[in-house]
Order: structure tokens, then C-alpha cells, then sequence
């Protein structure tokens, strides 16, 4: 019965942008009806694929169709379900902050495009968690993928909007086709397209490691794994901000969930596959935490933290692997029940923060943070909102971020003690560096809040700064009350969390004991501890306030005495960063313009720094002038004639014909 | 009992540190050959800006009022999970240390927003520096509690401050010694004394800490400098208990904790009067070697 809920709210999903092409519906219809259309099947996709996490129940369904390869076979069990909650959660909260972001009056060029693409998106996303074949995910794929490259090059008027998803494109068809790779070596080694439990027992290492690396490349790509995230930072801070919401929240974890059910299905995974997700995540989260200290462009930073919780989740990805080679019960259950709820985490406090961050873009017009602040007194739900999600993603408590984070770090040190096997002190170097991680993340969104919606405006684009439109404003509480939520009764969560751990971990879990979560994590400390801290601190601060009120005076902010403060003296973003850029600058290789100050008397000059990526400007963009180059010797074949063309499918063919009567493998 | 402990663990948490601050200046003053403050200035401080008005600046907006008094109550949270000598800490579960760690992230987070708050440039270097020195700290601590909990293979502040004793500390001493060490310099840090700080300096360019409060008056203030004896307090806890086996020492114990801490406070001082302070860009090498100090412990722990 959940199946053919999720199935029938994935076609309504799939339907409702075509509600809103021209023609279909009238000019006052299109604003409401698509999004209305979305909103239900959301609406119903949440409630269905929650049942079906809370029943832990599992159904599969197989629909003939004529394409090679095999039926299209669905199926829901615990593990899809799990994905499916974000999906919708998500993607029914952007429905409705797109109402008021990008309605049809200030974007008549392409909003029923991008409503098109939208529902799309949706549709596929969800087609691809219930796949149980490779046909069928790569189809759902494939449909994530591009409507995802319409959607983020929904501005394509601009140049760097198409830059950075043609940058996109590139990625993800190579990704795409390191997946046709690796479901051709399973097909090869196990016979079918299907999915099951892949017995890669009596094959050569080399088939297995070419899958395991395949898989990686490009599970990895789509996640934003560190160093193949270079396509991340430019398409989400270039698409709409729902947009970038569901990608970050959503769509890059689709590469997780990728990775989850491919390892899910390998019964005796080598120790060193859990070592190297746990070395990657690693990689990945100091590596995206420190980029993201460098930025000055709102979006780019809030998508290099996407970096970094992918290695969050890849690391609790890794230690659940390790348990499962090594029979750690604990370790696989802690590593994966931090890596699902980091995702379901990350899937909440990520779009409220793009959502807050799309509010001020919406208002200021404008993404550079160096040109914005005292937000707060202008819009200040928006700045409340913010705030729960600055906390929560630097994982304080008591917020969701530190919940998921705490059965990583339990996972870590209980890795160091001999509990239930030998003990594994490698695996306990990942505490430190996710505390590190954790004070960078502190650092950088310190610097986020008090730039952009503290102290006075730096510049006139907030000056007519106000509070976004009701929809985008309701778009953001929910997931504001859910990390609070989370946060403070984790309990709510740790069920389905069990449900979905044990789909993954299969037989080595057993014998299955359900209060193990409970037994391991505080979580009923969590609440005790949350609760009392809320309301001291609300009984404190109401307490303090009411007496202050009679006696308090106001001023200027301390200037030293000095006559003419402006508001461009503050502290900017990379003056706030600078000493951690200065101390990073061998990772980060910061750029500047340095001009010369001469005379007496100079003119103006301007002073420029910046923190670019140096994976796509060092190593992809060489790669691709010289791919280039290559390719233009072979623009003699590119006739431009069609009776050309043909002839080279011809020869192409029959090429195939010899090689196959002289008895190809 | 257990309310008899509860009563005097809390009591000590939240009556004892100013005086940490007292005996700091006393020291300081008996170096520089003078009589100085008397031990308990600071609880008079504290009380004569809880009695005083108040001035806000015009930039600045609720969050300014309210992270005084959240960060307090965050860092006195983290003190209760926190075991004094012999008493046992009112609260403790299986992985308090990581809470205990965030919670004072949380304050960090806190102080340093308000201090953002107000658009000037003097707080936004304080806040600049705090932040930003704290991510090495952080890595050293997370490296002693690894020490301690293989040393005791528990996973909770209280057993593992007490399991040292289990194993011999003949073996147990030298990572014990190397994480003593990286947690002295992480105390320095954190709380912002000599050598990474100078609490008495009036220049606010060099200043990590005082810079950041420098628009904070009255209530605000005294809450910030109460809240910061408590944490001085509670990380020089953490060390005096990895120092000294309390468990060995029985019920006697809650004395040499109390003076365990006054010794901490005169060696803050002593460090205070015989060492200027470092230059800024200097300053990460010393949190490198604290670091370092409690990661080769986690490697003796491991071998």
C-alpha cells in the first residue's frame, strides 16, 4: 500500500509543472494549480513514506516494459523509505517557497520551464530510490541529472550561470557513465541487471575493486565528494535558491544512498573499502569547511558546507562499513544510524539556510556578503530562522546537528575500546578531526551571521531590505521545528532510524536486539538536557530583560572617539577570515590583487582577495583545454553532411560485424 | 548523600571560581612586589555591574541581550557534567564528553555573535581571533578524552577521570603527563591568559577576549566575566583530575581537589608574571604543540 502511495505522488509530482506549460493552463492558473498539484503528491509522499518506515514494511512490484535490460522493477523497503522522507519533505517545502521566490510576474521568461524541470526533478528522484534494477535507477537517474542541469541553468541568460551548469553537465554525465561502468561489471559477474544480494565472492579482486572504484567516481561525483565536488559550489549558488535547497539537500545525498544500497548488497565487504569512505570523508569535511571559511559569496559558502557534511555522512558511512567487515556490531550500528540521520540532518538545516539565504538574495538583490549586513532588525524572522540553522549545521546542541553528530563521535571512541571484538585505534583519529571540523564550522557560520545580519549595513542594497513573502517565510519553519525537533527529542527518530540501519546491515546484525540505539546514545539525556537549557535560558533572559528594560540607555558602539564612523569600517567576511585563510593558505592558495600605494597624496586604489577552487581551476580546466586540443584534430571528420554521417555508422557497424564473426568475448 | 553532594558539587560551580581570578591577581601582585587586590575582588566586580544600568548600542539587536545569558547557562551545564575530586557529577551518561566539548562550542558561538553584533571593527577582531584559535583546541581535547577513555575504557566524563587508577600509572603516567601538558596550554588558551592573551592590556588591537566584551556594560558584562570564571574553573578541573587519582585518595579528597585548583590558579599566575605574551601570528604554533602533546599521548595509549 505505501509503494502505490509514493508511486501515485511521484506521478503527481511528474504532472504538476506540465499543469504550467503554455496553452495548458490560463495565465491566473499558472501561479497556483502546478504548485498545488506538487503540494499534494508532497504532502501524500511524506505521509506514505513515513508509514512505511514506521511499519518497516517492504513491498516490490514489477512492471513489464520493452526496454533491454530488463522490467521496471520498484520496490520500498525501510532503507528507500528513509530517502524517500527528504525527498518529499523537501521538495514540497521548495513548492511552496517558490511561490513568492520566483512567481510568473518577475520571471516570465522561464518560470514554467523551471516549474517543468521542478516536478521532474521530484519524479525522478523518487523513481530512482524505489529502482531494484539498474535500468531503472540509471532512469531515474538520468532524470535527476538533467532536469537538475535545466533547473540550475534556469537564468541562463547570465554567463556564469551558464558556466556553472555546463561545468555541471560534464560532471554528472561522467559520473553517469562510470555508473554504466560499474552496473556492466555487475551485469558481467552476476548475470542480470537486477538487485539482490551481489555474491562477488569467487570473482577476481580486480572485478570487485573496478566496481568499488567505479561506484565511488561516480556515487561521488554526484555527492560532492572532495576533490570531485567541483561542479558543487558554482551550480548551487547559481540556481534559484529552492533549487539549490533540494540539490544540497537532496539531490547530492542521492550519491549516498547510491553508495548505502550498493554496499548493502555486497555481503562481505573487504576492511579496507570502510578505512578509505572513513579517509574520503575525512578529506571531504576539512577540506569543504576550510573553502567555505574563504568565501565571501553567501551561496558558494553555504555549498561548500554541503562538502563538508557529505564527509560527515561518508565518515559514519565508513565506520558502519568497518563494522560490518570486522562484526562490530556497535560500530556498524552507531556509524550508520549517524550517517542516515546526518542525511535527514543535513537534508533540514541545509535548505533552511539556502531558503534564509535566497530570502536576503530575494530582498538585496545581491549574494556578496561584504555588502550586506544588519539584516536582523529588517527582517526578523528571516534572521531568527537563520540563526536555528547556523547552530544546528555547526552541530551545537541542542539542536539536530550535534544528535548525529554524537553517535559518529560514540562510533569513533567506541572503535578505541575493546568492547565486542578487537579494537580499531585508527578509526578513533576521526574524532579530533570532526572536532577541528566542527570549531571551523563554529568559525565560519560565526562569521555568516554577524556579516550578514548583524552590526549596520554596509552598503544601500539593504537599505530597502523586508521581510520575504509569507509562502517563503512558512517554507522555512517547518524545517526550523524539525532541527529543534530532532534536537531535542531524538528519541522521535530512533525507531525508524533502527528500521532503516537494520535493512542495511542485513544478517550481521542479527541477533537483532531493538533497544540497542537507546542503549548506546543518551538520547533520553538529549531531551532531559535540551529542554532544561531552552527554558533557563528563556526564563533567564525574560527574567533579565524585564529588569534591564527600566535602566537601559542607548548609545553608539564604541569608536574610540573617533568622529566619522561609517559602516564600511566594520569587520568584513575576509577580514573575519583572514587568519584562518593566512593559516590554511598552503591548502587554500588564496589570491589577491595587491595594488602599489605611492606618494604622498595616492589615488584610490582597491585591494581584491579571494579563495578559489582549486580543484576545477587547477587540474579540471587544464584537463579540459587540453581534451580540447586533442578533440580539434579530429574536427576534419565533422563534415556538417549528413550522407557523411551515415557513412560512419555504416563503417562503425561493420567493424562490430567482423569483430563478431571472428568471435568476440 | 547524593543531594548532599549534588549541593556541593553545584555550590563549588557556581560560588568558587571568581575566586581562581583573585588568587591569579594575588599572584601576580606578589611578583611585581605589590599588595594587590584583595582575594575576593572579583565577587565584589561581579556584583557591583550586576547592580548597574545599562547601555546598549544602537546597532545591536536581541541577540546582544541574550547570548550573555544563554552562553552562562551553556557553560554551567558543562560544568555539571564535569566531576569535582571526589564527587561524583550530578549528571552523566555514556558520551557526556562530546556535549561537554559542544557546549562550550555553543558558548563560543554565542559570545562571539553578540560580539558581531554590535558592527564594530575591535569586536570583530576579538571575535575573528577567538574563534579561530579555538579549532586547534578543540582537536587537543578531543585527543585527551581518547587517552582517557582507552586509558579506562569508559565513555563518560565521571569513570573516565576515575578509571586512570585501574591500570598502573607507572604505564599509564607518561601519556598522562604529555595530555597534562596539552591541556595546561588549552586552559591558557581558552581562557585567554598570558601567553595568548594579556587580561590587563588596554590596547584593544592586541586583545582577544576584553575586545570582544568592550561594548558590554553593566549586567551583560558581569555575566560574560562570570561566566568566563566558570569556564576557567572548569577546564582547570578537567586538568587537576587528570593529575591527581582522586579515587585513591578517598573520601578526603574534595580538600586537594579545592587546593588542586588554588595550585592551578597560582601556576596561571606565576606563568602570567614571568612570560610576556606571544605575538598573535605566533600563536597557533603553541595550540600546533598542544595538539601535538595530547596526540602523541593517543599514540602511547594505542601502541
Amino acid at each position: 500500500m505505501p509503494l502505490i502511495l509514493v508511486e501515485v505522488s511521484a506521478a503527481l509530482l511528474l504532472l504538476s509543472g506540465v499543469a504550467d506549460l503554455p496553452r495548458l493552463g490560463g495565465p491566473r492558473a499558472t501561479k497556483w494549480v502546478g504548485s498545488l498539484i506538487a503540494l499534494i503528491g508532497s504532502a501524500l509522499g511524506v505521509a506514505a513514506s513515513v508509514w512505511a518506515l514506521t511499519q518497516a514494511s517492504e513491498a516490490s512490484q514489477s512492471i513489464s516494459w520493452n526496454l533491454p535490460g530488463g522490467d521496471l522493477d520498484l520496490g520500498l523497503d525501510p532503507l528507500s523509505a528513509f530517502f524517500l522522507v527528504p525527498i518529499f519533505f523537501v521538495g514540497g517545502l521548495g513548492t511552496l517557497y517558490q511561490i513568492g521566490y520566483w512567481d510568473p510576474a518577475s520571471h516570465p521568461r522561464n518560470f514554467r520551464a523551471h516549474r517543468f524541470f521542478w516536478g521532474l526533478l521530484q519524479g525522478g528522484l523518487a523513481l530512482l530510490v524505489l529502482a531494484r534494477n539498474g535500468v531503472a535507477f540509471l532512469f531515474g537517474w538520468e532524470v535527476m541529472a538533467l532536469s537538475a542541469f535545466f533547473l540550475i541553468s534556469t537564468e541562463d541568460q547570465r554567463e556564469e550561470v551558464r558556466e556553472a551548469a555546463w561545468v555541471y553537465l560534464v560532471a554528472t554525465h561522467v559520473g553517469t557513465l562510470s555508473l554504466f561502468g560499474m552496473f556492466s561489471l555487475l551485469w558481467a559477474s552476476t548475470g542480470s541487471f537486477g538487485w539482490g544480494t551481489l555474491d562477488l565472492g569467487g570473482q577476481e579482486t580486480w572485478r570487485l575493486w573496478g566496481v568499488f572504484a567505479l561506484a565511488i567516481i561516480g556515487f561521488g561525483l554526484k555527492a560532492g565528494l572532495m576533490p570531485l565536488h567541483f561542479w558543487l559550489p558554482g551550480a548551487h549558488a547559481n540556481a534559484p535558491s529552492h533549487v539549490s535547497a533540494m540539490l544540497s539537500g537532496v539531490v547530492i545525498k542521492m550519491g549516498i544512498y547510491g553508495l548505502a544500497r550498493l554496499l548493502s548488497m555486497i555481503p562481505q565487504p573487504p576492511l579496507s573499502w570502510g578505512g578509505l569512505l572513513l579517509l574520503l570523508g575525512a578529506v571531504s569535511c576539512v577540506g569543504g569547511v576550510l573553502f567555505a571559511i574563504g568565501q565571501h559569496d553567501l551561496k558558494r559558502l553555504l555549498a561548500y558546507h554541503s562538502v563538508e557534511n557529505i564527509g560527515i555522512i561518508l565518515m559514519g558511512l565508513g565506520l558502519a562499513l568497518i563494522g560490518r567487515s570486522t562484526g562490530r556490531r556497535d560500530l556498524l550500528m552507531l556509524g550508520m544510524a549517524g550517517c542516515l540521520l546526518h542525511v535527514w540532518n543535513h537534508g533540514l538545516f541545509k535548505p533552511l539556510l539556502f531558503f534564509g539565504a535566497g530570502a536576503v538574495l530575494h530582498t538585496t538583490q545581491t549574494r556578496e556578503m561584504d555588502a550586506l549586513g544588519g539584516l536582523a532588525g529588517r527582517m526578523p524572522w528571516t534572521a531568527g530562522l537563520f540563526l536555528v540553522g547556523a547552530l544546528s549545521i555547526c552541530g551545537l546542541p541542542p539542536f539536530n546537528g550535534f544528535v548525529s553528530e554524537l553517535f559518529i563521535y560514540l562510533g569513533f571512541f567506541r572503535g578505541l575500546l575493546t568492547v565486542d571484538g578487537a579494537s580499531y585505534p585508527a578509526v578513533a583519529l576521526g574524532a579530533p578531526i570532526l572536532a577541528i571540523v566542527g570549531a571551523l564550522a563554529v568559525a565560519c557560520f560565526v562569521k555568516v551571521y554577524g556579516v550578514v545580519f548583524l552590526g549596520s549595513p554596509r552598503s544601500s542594497a539593504v537599505a530597502s531590505a523586508q521581510e520575504p513573502p509569507l509562502t517563503m517565510r512558512s517554507a522555512m519553519a517547518p524545517l526550523a521545528v524539525a532541527c529543534v525537533g530532532i534536537g531535542v527529542a531524538p528519541f522521535l527518530v530512533a525507531r525508524l532510524l533502527e528500521h532503516a540501519v537494520r535493512t542495511w546491515g542485513g544478517e550481521s546484525l542479527s541477533p537483532v536486539r531493538a533497544a540497542d540505539i537507546e542503549a548506546w546514545v543518551p538520547l533520553g539525556w538529549l531531551t532531559f538536557l535540551g529542554l532544561a537549557l531552552i527554558l533557563s535560558i528563556g526564563v533567564l533572559f525574560l527574567r533579565f530583560s524585564r529588569v534591564w528594560g527600566r535602566s537601559t540607555a542607548r548609545s553608539v558602539t564604541w569608536d574610540c572617539g573617533y568622529a566619522a564612523p561609517t559602516p564600511r569600517m566594520q569587520y568584513t567576511s575576509s577580514s573575519f577570515a583572514k587568519i584562518l585563510v593566512d593559516q590554511f593558505s598552503w591548502v587554500l592558495h588564496p589570491k589577491g590583487e595587491q595594488p602599489q600605494i605611492r606618494g604622498f597624496f595616492p589615488t584610490t586604489v582597491k585591494r581584491h582577495s579571494w579563495v578559489e577552487d582549486r580543484v576545477l581551476g587547477e587540474i579540471i580546466h587544464p584537463l579540459a583545454k587540453a581534451l580540447e586540443r586533442l578533440c580539434a584534430r579530429l574536427r576534419p571528420l565533422q563534415q556538417g553532411k549528413l550522407q557523411a554521417y551515415l557513412l560512419y555508422v555504416f563503417i562503425i557497424l561493420g567493424i562490430l560485424l567482423i569483430w563478431g564473426a571472428l568471435g568476440a568475448p | 548523600m547524593r543531594a548532599a553532594e549534588f549541593a556541593i558539587h553545584l555550590l563549588l560551580l557556581l560560588a568558587f571560581p571568581p575566586i581562581l581570578l583573585g588568587v591569579i591577581n594575588k599572584t601576580k601582585a606578589a611578583f611585581a612586589g605589590r599588595v594587590g587586590a584583595p582575594l575576593l575582588q572579583p565577587y565584589h566586580d561581579l556584583l557591583k555591574l550586576f547592580r548597574k544600568g545599562l547601555v546598549l548600542s544602537e546597532t545591536t539587536t536581541w541577540v546582544f541581550t541574550l547570548a550573555p545569558a544563554a552562553a552562562l547557562l551553556a557553560v554551567i551545564l558543562a560544568g555539571m557534567l564535569l566531576p569535582a575530586g571526589p564527587l561524583d557529577a550530578p549528571i552523566r551518561f555514556t558520551g557526556d564528553m562530546i556535549l561537554f566539548v559542544y557546549l562550550l562550542g555553543l558558548a563560543r558561538f554565542l559570545i562571539a555573535t553578540a560580539a558581531l553584533d554590535t558592527g564594530s571593527s575591535f569586536e570583530g577582531m576579538g571575535a575573528a581571533r577567538e574563534v579561530s584559535f579555538a579549532c586547534l583546541a578543540e582537536g587537543a581535547v578531543l585527543f585527551a578524552f581518547l587517552v582517557l577513555a582507552k586509558n579506562s575504557g569508559a565513555l563518560a566524563l565521571s569513570s573516565m577521570l576515575r578509571g586512570v587508577e585501574e591500570v598502573e600509572w607507572g604505564i599509564a603516567a607518561a601519556p598522562l603527563l604529555l595530555i597534562s601538558a596539552g591541556l595546561f596550554i588549552v586552559v591558557l588558551a581558552e581562557n585567554c591568559r598570558v601567553p595568548f592573551d594579556d587580561p590587563n592590556t588596554h590596547l584593544e588591537l592586541t586583545m582577544i577576549h576584553e575586545v570582544m566584551v568592550l561594548d558590554h556594560g553593566g549586567p551583560l558584562l558581569g555575566l560574560i566575566l562570570y561566566g568566563a570564571a566558570i569556564k576557567l574553573y572548569i577546564l582547570g578541573a578537567l586538568l587537576v583530575q587528570v593529575l591527581i587519582p582522586f579515587d585513591n585518595i578517598g573520601p578526603g579528597g574534595a580538600p586537594v581537589f579545592v587546593a588542586g585548583l588554588l595550585g592551578l590558579a597560582v601556576a596561571i599566575g606565576v606563568v602570567e608574571s614571568i612570560m610576556a605574551r606571544l605575538q598573535l601570528r605566533h600563536i597557533p604554533y603553541l595550540l600546533t604543540a598542544a595538539t601535538l602533546f595530547c596526540a602523541f599521548g593517543f599514540l602511547l595509549v594505542t601502541r
